[in-house]
Parts: C-alpha cells; sequence; structure tokens
C-alpha cells in the first residue's frame, strides 16, 4: 500500500532529522559554553610543532613535526600491533577451538583450561603481568645479552640491525647508556602484542568452537558414512557452513581487540590514545582530542565491519559452489 | 559483555564534556555558591605525597590540601567544610572549567598555553620546583648531559614530556622517552632496570628515592634541575571576586610567616601592637570588607594550616618523610622567592 509505505517514510525521515538536530544541537552548545568561558577551541593546533617526543615510531618522527604527525605515528603504532594481533590471535584462537572439540582427553581440557582463564582475567592485569615478567627477566641494558654479531636482548628489547637513512645497515652497538642504534623490538610491543593476542584467542577459540557445533550433526554422520577423511569432512563439509556463522562474531572479536590496543597506555607503548593523551595535556583541547580519538576508532571499525561484510558474501558463495 | 575500550579509558573525560553541555554559562558569584552549599570542593590529585594524597582513614592531606583548608576556614570559618575530588592530569582543567570544582589546588604548573588559552587564572604560586632525573649509581653518570641516547622514563599527563624533549634538543643529545599513564608502572619499570633514568619534578624525586626505591643508596637525584616548575591554585576565569579571594587568602599565609604570625600565636598576636600585623589579622581595620569575606578572614587561615612556612615544613619540609629543603621556597627575605603584596 503505497500511503503505508510514505508514512513510514515520513516517520523515519523525522526521526533522523531529529536525530541530527539533537547531535548539532550538543555540538553548538558545547562551543558556545566554550567560547563564553573563554576556552580556545578548534584543530589548529594539529599544525603547530608536538613538542614532545615519541618513544618507538614506525614513521619517522621528531619533536618539531607537527601535532598531526604525532598522531599519525600513534595511529601507525596501533596498528602495527593491532594486525600482527589479530593475524595470531585468528590462528591460534581456531587451534584452541578445534582442540576443544578434539576427541583427545588431555588436548580438550588444556584448550577448555586456556578458555577460561584467559577470558576470565581482566585484559589490563595480563598486560602488566606479562610486561613486568618481560621486564623482570631480560639482562640490564649494559649487560645485554648478544645472540648473534649486532643482535642484542635486553630490557631495552631485542634490538637488530636496520636500514639507515643512507643505503647502509644502522648496527646496533654497545655503549654507555647500553645499546644504541639499530631498531629495536621493545618490551612494551612485546607484552601488548603477546597480551593481546592471548587474550583474544580464547575469545575467537570459542566462536570457532560454537560455529563448528552449530553445523548439524547429521551432516558429520553423513560424510563419515561416505567415507570421507576427518581432514576431508573439516574441510569440505564443516568449515564452510561454519564459516557463515563464525565470521560476524569472529569480526566483533577483532574490532574489540583493535579497541583494547588503547590499554596500551598503561604499559608504555606509544599508541594513538597515549600520543592524544600526551597532545591534550600539552595544548588543552580535551574535546576536540577526543573527538579525533573516537573518529579514528570509528572508522577503524566501519572499515573492520565493511571487510566482514565483503567476507561474508564471499564464504556465502563458496559454500553453495562446494 | 565487552564495553570497548574507549568507554573504559575516557568515562570520565566524556562525563565532563557532557557537564560542559549543561552547566549554565554564567556560573554565577562562586563565593555566593560556596556560602550556599557551605562547601568548599577543591580539585585535588589522585595521590602526591606531601601535596595531596589521602591516607588510609581517607582523610587529604598535603600542601595543595592546605591551601583548600586555609580558604575554607577564610570564606566558611571552618577548614573542614571541604569536599576533594582526586583528578588525573587529563581531568583537572575540564573538571574546573564545567564548574565541577570551585578551586584546582593540584601540583599544576602555569604556563603561557594554560593560564592563555583554557579559560582560567592562576592565582599565585605556592611552590616553586623544577624537573630533575633519578639514575642508578651504577650507570656512573654524574650529570644530565651524559644521558646521550638513554631511555627516560616518565609519566603522561604533565609538562614533564615537553621538557624533556625540548631540554636534549637544546643540548643536541638523543633520547627515548618511555611513557606511561600511571605513577605506579613508570616507577616500576624503572626500578626494574627497563629505563637508566627516570624524570620527573625534583619534589617528587626525593621522595621517590627515599620511598619506592629498593635501595635508596643506589639511586642519585642528578644535579640539573631542567625546567621552571611554578605550581600554584587555579580558578575559573570570569569571577573575579573569587580570583582575589583566593589569591590573597594564600598571601595572607606567606605574609603571616614574614611577620612571625604561627597556628600557635595568632590570638595573641591578634592584640599586639604591631599596626601590619594588626591589619592582617582584623584587630584594627576591616581588610575582609574588601574581600567580600569577614574582618578575620586571615586569622582564620593561620589558626586552620598555620603560616606558609608550618605548611611548608609539615608536609614536604623536615617535618614530613620527604625532607625537602625550603630552596626557593624560603621567604624572599631569607634567599627564596616567597613574595607576597602587602596586605593594607
Amino acid at each position: 500500500m503505497p500511503s503505508q509505505r510514505w508514512r513510514d517514510l515520513a516517520v523515519q525521515g523525522l526521526f533522523a532529522a531529529g536525530l541530527l538536530a539533537l547531535l548539532w544541537w550538543l555540538l553548538d552548545v558545547t562551543a558556545t559554553n566554550m567560547a563564553e568561558r573563554g576556552i580556545r577551541s578548534g584543530f589548529d593546533f594539529l599544525n603547530d610543532p608536538a613538542g614532545f617526543t615519541i618513544g618507538e615510531s614506525l614513521l619517522p618522527f621528531d619533536s618539531a613535526d607537527s601535532t598531526l604527525w604525532a598522531l599519525a605515528a600513534g595511529l601507525a603504532n596501533t596498528l602495527r600491533v593491532a594486525l600482527p594481533a589479530i593475524l595470531i590471535s585468528t590462528l591460534l584462537g581456531t587451534l584452541v577451538g578445534l582442540g576443544r572439540l578434539s576427541p583427545n582427553l588431555l588436548l580438550r581440557g588444556l584448550c577448555a583450561a586456556y578458555v577460561e582463564t584467559l577470558r576470565n582475567v581482566p585484559l589490563l592485569l595480563q598486560l602488566l603481568a606479562w610486561y613486568f615478567v618481560v621486564t623482570d627477566l631480560l639482562p640490564l641494558a649494559s649487560e645485554a645479552l648478544q645472540l648473534a654479531p649486532h643482535v642484542f636482548l635486553s630490557k631495552s628489547g631485542l634490538s637488530l640491525p636496520w636500514l639507515a637513512d643512507g643505503a647502509l645497515f644502522d648496527l646496533p652497538l654497545r655503549g654507555e647508556m647500553g645499546i644504541s642504534g639499530g631498531a629495536a623490538v621493545t618490551p612494551e610491543f612485546l607484552a601488548l602484542l603477546l597480551g593481546l593476542s592471548l587474550y583474544t584467542a580464547a575469545y575467537v577459540a570459542e566462536t570457532v568452537r560454537a560455529g563448528i557445533l552449530a553445523v548439524p550433526r547429521g551432516q558429520s554422520d553423513a560424510a563419515l558414512a561416505l567415507g570421507l577423511t576427518r581432514v576431508q569432512l573439516f574441510r569440505l563439509v564443516l568449515l564452510p557452513q561454519a564459516l557463515r556463522s563464525i565470521i560476524p562474531p569472529l569480526t566483533n572479536q577483532q574490532l574489540s581487540l583493535t579497541k583494547n590496543a588503547s590499554l596500551a597506555v598503561a604499559i608504555g607503548y606509544p599508541d594513538l590514545v597515549s600520543v592524544a593523551n600526551t597532545t591534550l595535556n600539552q595544548t588543552g583541547r580535551a574535546a576536540e582530542c577526543i573527538a579525533l580519538i573516537m573518529a579514528v576508532y570509528l572508522i577503524l571499525s566501519l572499515l573492520t565491519a565493511w571487510l566482514s561484510a565483503w567476507l561474508e558474501q564471499r564464504s556465502g558463495r563458496w559454500a553453495e559452489r562446494s | 559483555m565487552r564495553f570497548p575500550n574507549i568507554a573504559r579509558t575516557w568515562p570520565a573525560a566524556a562525563t565532563l564534556l557532557l557537564l560542559l553541555q549543561f552547566a549554565p554559562a554564567h556560573a554565577g558569584k562562586t563565593l555566593d555558591q560556596v556560602r550556599q552549599r557551605a562547601q568548599l570542593v577543591c580539585g585535588v590529585s589522585t595521590g602526591v605525597i606531601g601535596f595531596s594524597s589521602a591516607d588510609s582513614q581517607g582523610r587529604w592531606n598535603g600542601l595543595d590540601v592546605d591551601v583548600c583548608r586555609a580558604i575554607a576556614a577564610a570564606v566558611l570559618n571552618d577548614p573542614a567544610k571541604v569536599k576533594y575530588v582526586p583528578l588525573n592530569a587529563q581531568q583537572r582543567f575540564t573538571a574546573l572549567q564545567s564548574g565541577e570544582v570551585d578551586l584546582l589546588s593540584r601540583n599544576t604548573t602555569w604556563t603561557l598555553t594554560r593560564d592563555a588559552s583554557l579559560g582560567l587564572h592562576f592565582t599565585a604560586v605556592t611552590y616553586y620546583d623544577g624537573q630533575g632525573f633519578l639514575v642508578p649509581k651504577k650507570l656512573k653518570v654524574t650529570s644530565a648531559r651524559q644521558l646521550k641516547n638513554a631511555e627516560i622514563c616518565v609519566q603522561s599527563g604533565t609538562t614533564t614530556e615537553k621538557n624533556l624533549s625540548d631540554w636534549f634538543k637544546a643540548q643536541g643529545i638523543k633520547i627515548k622517552p618511555v611513557v606511561f599513564e600511571k605513577f605506579e608502572a613508570s616507577i616500576k619499570a624503572f626500578f626494574s632496570g627497563r629505563c637508566q633514568a627516570y624524570t620527573t619534578d625534583a619534589s617528587a624525586l626525593a621522595f621517590i628515592r627515599s620511598k619506592e626505591a629498593p635501595r635508596p643508596e643506589d639511586y642519585l637525584v642528578l644535579p640539573e634541575l631542567i625546567s621552571k616548575e611554578p605550581l600554584g591554585p587555579v580558578v575559573r576565569r570570569g569571577d573575579d571576586e573569587w580570583f582575589a579571594i583566593v589569591k590573597w587568602v594564600i598571601f595572607a599565609l606567606i605574609e603571616a610567616e614574614e611577620y612571625g604570625i604561627t597556628q600557635a600565636n595568632v590570638d595573641q598576636m591578634k592584640a599586639g601592637t604591631d599596626p601590619a600585623i594588626q591589619r592582617l589579622l582584623g584587630s584594627a581595620e576591616d581588610s575582609g570588607k574588601l574581600l567580600g569575606l569577614e574582618r578575620d578572614w586571615a586569622a582564620r587561615a593561620v589558626k586552620a594550616v598555620g603560616n606558609y612556612g608550618e605548611m611548608f615544613q609539615r608536609n614536604v619540609g623536615s617535618a614530613s618523610p620527604l625532607k625537602l629543603p625550603r630552596g626557593l621556597n624560603a621567604l624572599w627575605n631569607k634567599g627564596g622567592l616567597m613574595y607576597a603584596p602587602p596586605v593594607r
């Protein structure tokens, strides 16, 4: 009925307009109140020199570079830890999830214990524990272990030769302050990568287990009766069907992982939130800095969700084909 | 149910932003509000020994806390009528801007950016500090200039990171900061050997060395101070009367030390003959009415917390675990910088 449709559209349109008006009103009141109190606002500070140093950065960064570039370096550091952690947690989680379905009692028990322990201890505590275990175990920078020529391991991390500005290698050397030069995998990065991967893997394991258990039992029985091996059963029957129910919750886990990476500041890793925190304190632009962080995480999440939808569609097609 | 982390890291900040929406644009006279609710709301730190920290019974004490008590005594005639709101470095300015606190008395450095662009006024300096370094003696370093390529542990949310970067850049020395959000984590990382040096305000370094180090004699505070850190209470802009009250209560405490008025002898001094003392304590002319306070405002403040010198000794000086020397914080006529304009 067309008139019914128009009415629905009108109601939805009104609702959307109401939401937009509310948002605009919030922004307007904030801006007016800030102006009346003599609080400077705006994003002009992004072009000013940052004035602080970032301990480790994937992007070349100096304190004379702009604040925007500092935030970009922070974002690069977030991605530098989130992307490998997504990969590791997905692989490890899948293995543990399958382990929980194994006929082997010991393996099943170990995997169940892993999931229950890691899932039920707050991530922040796990990160701090990993960090202080890692730093306590390693030798002092002045007494670094030499693993190979120009490869050192110490509390400052794993120092490796790295490409220098010229074509030559920048070699780590022993100095008065410990190791200088080269590139280092720091204990902060390592603890964060380890903590995030292991924690998220526990959730991934449960998602994978649930996805496989969701495939009706009759399917496995039929496949085995047809003479398929266990590997074939898994690859041809279970996985294609399970994937469709695994991908959406798996995406949620990996989204959480990226957002959980913001706990980095607790263990001294300069991620986006850490850099934005420092910026906020130097400039006092609280509303702007928080808005920026929110926008960046929103964009990251939307990108991941979009990627997931695309994967889901593909896996659906794959399932129909096989 | 797991909430996204952003929501965990920024809840207070987000709440404060909301407060900015709904708080009336003109907060009105802070003095009237304080009197009406019979309570001063004072923003303090989440725990800096000697400046503002809560003991095991939840009682707040420290130099910054005494400033709140003195103002409550002057305004409300009761130093106990203070509500302390612990604020971290990220929250502090928004809490003041939004009207959640009447006064920020939280070891905050007076800088141009903060004074000119945040809608705030710094009132007076209650402690002259400077940024320094703590190093293990084993490192055999005697000057900060030797910290080439060193990794330096630092807590975020202060002016410290910028000073660190500025000073070493000027010296042409490269260093690597390792920035922690929480004080405890930064300290633990340093004492486990993660960094070759720790940096923060010198007042805190003395405490960290004596109370947090596994063996204090293994650590050394380097002689260089790389920055000026004048710390003092902050108020909102737009309420000049309140600004004046906070400023002059602090001046009165400094003035009291200069005249030898103490917590113990303030009543005796009232009856004395020195006109300057009589004016300050309100026994001759009424200096209080100019500020909108009672005539014995300064006497009440001194009676509550003692003069500035007594506050200093009790909280951070020789009578405290910090044992900091008066140094720059001595009176102007004793080689320091503490100088109050005259109460007249």
